[in-house]
């Protein structure tokens, strides 16, 4: 056994995805303890963008320092993309009088300059709806406040009126390790506002113990079912194999979402939902470790253990047990993994784990899919979660790939 | 070789085995008779698929017999409880054909050895006493514990794992032995060595051999008596020198003129 674990680790297979799995494991153990944030946290107010937020307040509040670099034309670029500047010369072809031929988009001074010599909202617009007339507004003040050199001023709600705090000159600036509130959201967050790194990583915890609850029980059921129907032989082995039979005849699916349709959607706690995974996915594992103990049933050590006198449970403890063991680690990996995707499923379904106490990887696609994430271009709402179980089975099968070829030596390449 | 013949311990009465049923029921062994004495080494000869593994396999109760009685010490054997089995097993014992399979892999060899002193009432005795059990048991095989010691049994060559079977015997010390093709899957110069020991057991605890092989040659050489067996059926049976040098059964004249030409003419000039 020592031996084979030394193998399993120089094999490059089971050892690229033992890395893998270690890694999403150590992220979902460590992440949410590191966050500001309870998954379930609703930290803002809808899909919000990832990165890095600074406090408006806190950054007008600091004491800047003057820098000597013109930020205007930075702001400019930021301010007029392209079709804005189609849209003003559409504009001021239309309302303003202007030749099409005076208007040269790609230099920013001149347009500028005719544009502010000509926008004025108050000319009547005929044939503009009124959203876009307050798209032109907003715009018109946006290339104010960018080519304002002047700076800002700072006004507090005082006794009469507003009072003056202070001017903030246009190059201002304020280092951002100085900005005390600052909200860090690596993926964004999701349609809920929750941080989705934060609900990601705790998602891959809750389902890693889903899957690893579902494969252990399966694994357990299928190895106990398999040894005694495979072992015993006779009327118990038709009996189990009857039992094993109708199971895979119906679907496992079809059984799973009629348990799980059966229990009350707050009373399905995780481990439920594992234990039900579990307790439905167990028959080919039976199948097969039925096979290898009928193969292994007439073994001659088997026999002289008979002979020997030995009991039946320390019989297939000793004798057959160890020789399946290597196959049963195996399908216990693969149980794990096919554990959590059918908890993904059946949280697409709406048949997972209660969402007002709990979040998994499924039930975070179900959310990204029902709030349109896709549509939205809300990306970081459903493609880092897609990722983390790509990876997690991944690694798993990866890892089962490995022992396959250590156990059995004729599959090396 | 001829020797006074012990009482019976192993009576087959129309002993047949069937195995499964309509197009694939396969009569393995078909109403075989034999008797079988204390102290005797009797070798059931054969070309392989003839059904003697299948009456190795009846006669040690690891399957069923499907039609037929066997009489073990002259009283119709049972075995039909767990401790009837038990206490049947304590007498009668194994050697199977392939070394590599009869081995648990996952075990120590002194866990076998040990093993085999603890079921025969060695379980209390110290630690001084088993290792000194399993040297004699080991120097009996021409083997040495202390090489031996801690090792897996996959650490070992054929002729090892088999010699180490016969030490197992030699602790277990049955009333029978059932040796089915001991030295057809070990080296050429383990064989004889094999051969030699279970002859060597057999004067020393007084044990009924069952031999079984497909070689007649061997047959001869170790056996007081032959049975003959062709598809699952005895064709001819008797004691060795009768069944060899005088074969009535065509069969057995064919595997005699089977048996290689040097090693024929040095077996039958040995016999007076
Ligand atoms: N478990 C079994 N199921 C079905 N047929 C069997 C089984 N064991 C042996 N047989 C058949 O019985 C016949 C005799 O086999 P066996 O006793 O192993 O022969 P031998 O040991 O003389 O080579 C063969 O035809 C074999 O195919
Ligand atoms: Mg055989």
């Amino acid at each position: 056994m020592l031996h084979q674990l030394k193998q399993a680790f120089t094999n490059p297979k089971f050892l690229v995805g033992f890395v893998l799995f270690m890694l999403m494991l150590l992220i979902s153990l460590i992440y949410p303890l590191l966050s500001a944030f309870e998954p379930l946290d609703m930290v803002t107010t809808g899909f919000t963008a990832p990165g890095t937020y600074v406090s408006i307040a806190d950054v007008a509040n600091s004491d800047g320092i003057g820098m000597n670099v013109d930020a205007s034309a930075g702001r400019l670029a930021s301010v007029l993309k392209d079709e804005d500047r189609e849209k003003m010369k559409d504009w001021m072809v239309r309302f303003g009088g202007v030749a099409e031929g005076d208007i040269d988009l790609s230099d920013t001074e001149a347009l500028l300059e005719k544009w502010q010599a000509t926008y004025d909202p108050a000319v009547p617009q005929k044939g503009l709806r009124n959203a876009d007339k307050q798209a032109f507004v907003r715009l018109d003040k946006d290339i104010k406040a960018a080519t304002n050199s002047d700076g800002l001023i700072l006004a507090a709600k005082g006794e009469d009126g507003l009072e003056e705090v202070k001017t903030i000159a246009g190059n201002t600036y304020v280092r951002t390790g100085d900005v005390v509130s600052k909200i860090v959201m690596p993926l964004g967050a999701d349609n809920f506002g929750a941080d989705v790194m934060t609900k990601l990583t705790s998602s891959i915890a809750v389902s890693l113990r889903i899957g690893l609850l579902a494969g252990v029980i399966a694994t357990l059921i299928g190895l106990t079912i398999g040894l005694l129907s495979g072992f015993l032989g006779g009327w118990v082995d038709n009996f189990l194999t009857f039992l094993t039979n109708i199971f895979t005849v119906i679907p496992s699916f079809v059984i799973l979402i009629l348990i799980a349709n059966a229990i009350s959607g707050t009373a399905r706690s995780p481990m439920l939902v594992g234990l039900i995974i579990g307790l439905t996915a167990w028959p080919w594992t039976a199948r097969s470790v039925r096979s290898q103990v009928l193969s292994l049933r007439n073994r001659d050590h088997v026999s002289l253990s008979k002979l020997s006198g030995h009991s039946l449970p320390r019989i297939i403890l000793q004798d057959i047990l160890p020789y399946v063991a290597s196959y049963v680690v195996m399908a216990l990996i693969l149980q794990i993994s096919s554990g959590i995707l059918a908890e993904a499923q059946l949280s697409m379904l709406g048949l997972g784990p209660d969402t007002t106490t709990t979040v998994t990887l499924g039930i975070m696609m179900n959310w990204a899919q029902k709030f349109s994430a896709v549509l939205g271009g809300a990306w970081w709402a459903f493609v880092p979660v897609v990722i983390s179980v790509a990876i997690i089975t991944f690694s798993l099968n990866l890892m089962n790939t490995g022992l396959d070829q250590v156990f059995n030596p004729q599959l090396r390449d | 070789m001829a020797r006074e013949l012990g009482k019976s311990v192993l009576r087959g009465e129309n002993i047949t085995k069937v195995f499964g049923y309509g197009k694939t029921r396969t009569e393995a062994v078909k109403q075989v008779n034999f008797d079988f004495h204390e102290g005797e080494v009797i070798s059931i000869v054969g070309e392989s698929g003839s059904g003697k593994t299948t009456i190795a396999r009846m006669i040690l109760g690891l399957i069923t017999i499907t039609d037929g009685t066997l009489y073990f010490n002259g009283q119709p054997r049972d075995i039909s409880s767990g401790h009837k089995r038990k206490e049947y097993w304590k007498n009668i014992q194994a050697v199977f054909q392939d070394p590599f399979s009869s081995f648990n892999m996952f075990n120590k060899i002194d866990d076998l050895l040990i093993d085999c002193i603890n079921m025969t009432g060695g379980r209390h005795k110290s630690q001084e006493e088993k290792f000194e059990m399993m040297t004699e048991a080991c120097s009996f095989v021409n083997l040495k514990y202390a090489e031996l010691t801690n090792k897996y049994p996959f650490e070992l060559s054929g002729g090892q794992m088999q010699r180490l079977m016969i030490a197992r015997i030699f602790l277990l010390k049955p009333k029978i032995l059932i040796a089915d093709e001991p030295t057809s899957m070990v080296d050429a110069c383990s064989r004889a060595t094999i051969l030699d020991m279970l002859l060597k057991l057999r004067d020393e605890i007084d044990m009924t051999i069952i031999f079984i092989t497909h070689d007649i040659g061997l047959a001869y050489y170790v056996s007081d008596s032959v049975y003959i067996m062709e598809h699952g059926a005895f064709v001819e049976a008797g004691p060795a020198e009768d069944v060899i040098i005088h074969p009535k059964a065509a069969y057995t004249k064919r595997l005699i003129s089977d048996v290689p030409k040097i090693y024929g003419e040095w077996d039958l000039s040995t016999v007076g």
